[in-house]
C-alpha cells in the first residue's frame, strides 16, 4: 500500500524560504503572487493491504519522525 | 568533574569541543557513539555543533533519534547536566528536550561571525560564571538558528528565566524571536545555544569569554 504524506509550515510560522520564493517568481514576471508557503511531500510504501493498519502506521511515523508537530502540519492520503 | 562529548556522523565542532573541556577542566572528556545505549557515570553531557546526517529531513531530526538519545533523555531526567551547541541545541530540540524549533535564517543565508550575547538569566548551572546583564561576544556559524516557539511556550520560557542568552546590541543573526540565542529546561539542567563559546576560551581565539560558561559548567574557577 502507498500512502502519500504531505508535510506544511503551520499557520502563523515564518516561512523565510517561500518568502524568498515570491520574489523569485516577481522578477520572472509573475506578479501578483501574494504568497507562497513551501512543504514537503514522502511518498512511503508500506507491506500491508490493510488501509486501517497503513494509515494509522504512516501517521504514527509523522508524530515520531516526518513531520516536526512544533512548527508542522501533516496529512496522509492512501493512494 | 566528568565530561562526555556525544559524536554523530556529521557533527564537525567535536575536537573543538573536546580541546575545550580538556584546556579549561584538565580532563579529557569520554566520547559516547550514537549507537550507545549507556552513558558512563558523567557530570556533564555536551552535543557538539555539525551537521549530523547531513541536515536531512530537518536539522538534527535524524540524530534525535539515535539509541545514544534515549541514554541521554534518560540522565537529563536525573538531573545530569546536557549542552547542546549549535546543531546539538537542534538536536536537543527535536529529541523534546527543549522547547520551541530553530528554523532557517530570516536572510536565508549561512551565518559565520561574531555576535554579542547578553546574559540574561545568571542563575543557572551554566551561566553562574557570568553576571546578570553582562555582554560577551561569542561566535556564531549556522544556517538555521532562527528560534521559533508558539505564543504560550514563548509566553512560558520567558516567565520562568528559561532565556539565558540574548542577541546583544543588534547582533542578531537569524531573525530568533526575541533575540533568543540559548535557552534552558524547565528543570534548568538541560541547556542549547546557537553561538559556539568552544571557539572563544584562549588568546589563539582572539578572545576568551567563552571560557567562563564551561568554568561555570565544571565549577571551576575561569
Amino acid at each position: 500500500m502507498k500512502a502519500r504524506v504531505t508535510v506544511t509550515l503551520k499557520n502563523g510560522v515564518l516561512d523565510p524560504q517561500g518568502k524568498a520564493i515570491v520574489g523569485a517568481l516577481g522578477s520572472l514576471g509573475f506578479d501578483g503572487v501574494a504568497s507562497v508557503r513551501q512543504g514537503k511531500i514522502f511518498d512511503v510504501e508500506i507491506d500491508t493491504k490493510d488501509r486501517a493498519v497503513a494509515e494509522a502506521n504512516v501517521k504514527a511515523m509523522c508524530e515520531k519522525l516526518l513531520a516536526n508537530t512544533v512548527i508542522e502540519d501533516y496529512a496522509v492520503e492512501l493512494v | 568533574m566528568k565530561s562526555a562529548v556525544v559524536l554523530l556522523p556529521g557533527l564537525n565542532r567535536d575536537r573543538d569541543m573536546i580541546a575545550a573541556l580538556t584546556k579549561i577542566s584538565g580532563q579529557a572528556p569520554q566520547t559516547v557513539w550514537q549507537t550507545d545505549t549507556e552513558i558512563p557515570d558523567v557530570d556533564l553531557i555536551v552535543i557538539p555543533g555539525g551537521f549530523s546526517y547531513g541536515d536531512y529531513l530537518r536539522c538534527g531530526a535524524i540524530a534525535a533519534r539515535m539509541p545514544v538519545m534515549q541514554a541521554i533523555r534518560e540522565k537529563a531526567d536525573k538531573g545530569v547536566v546536557v549542552m547542546g551547541v549549535c546543531n546539538g541545541f537542534q538536536i536537543l530540540q527535536e529529541a523534546g528536550l527543549l522547547p520551541g524549533a530553530l528554523m532557517r535564517n530570516a536572510s536565508l543565508k549561512f551565518v559565520c561571525r561574531e555576535v554579542k550575547l547578553e546574559v540574561t538569566n545568571a542563575n543557572t548551572a551554566f551561566t553562574r560564571g557570568y553576571s546578570h546583564g553582562q555582554i560577551v561576544r561569542c561566535p556564531v556559524a549556522h544556517h538555521d538558528g532562527n528560534f521559533f516557539a508558539d505564543e504560550t511556550t514563548l509566553a512560558r520560557i520567558e516567565g520562568e528565566g528559561q532565556v539565558v542568552f540574548r542577541y546583544a546590541e543588534g547582533t542578531n543573526p537569524n531573525g530568533a524571536m526575541n533575540d533568543i540565542a540559548g535557552i534552558i529546561s524547565e528543570k534548568g539542567n538541560v541547556l542549547g545555544m546557537m553561538p559556539h563559546p568552544e571557539n572563544l576560551i584562549e588568546a589563539a581565539h582572539g578572545g576568551s569569554d567563552g571560557r567562563a560558561l564551561f568554568a561555570g559548567i565544571l565549577g571551576i574557577a575561569a
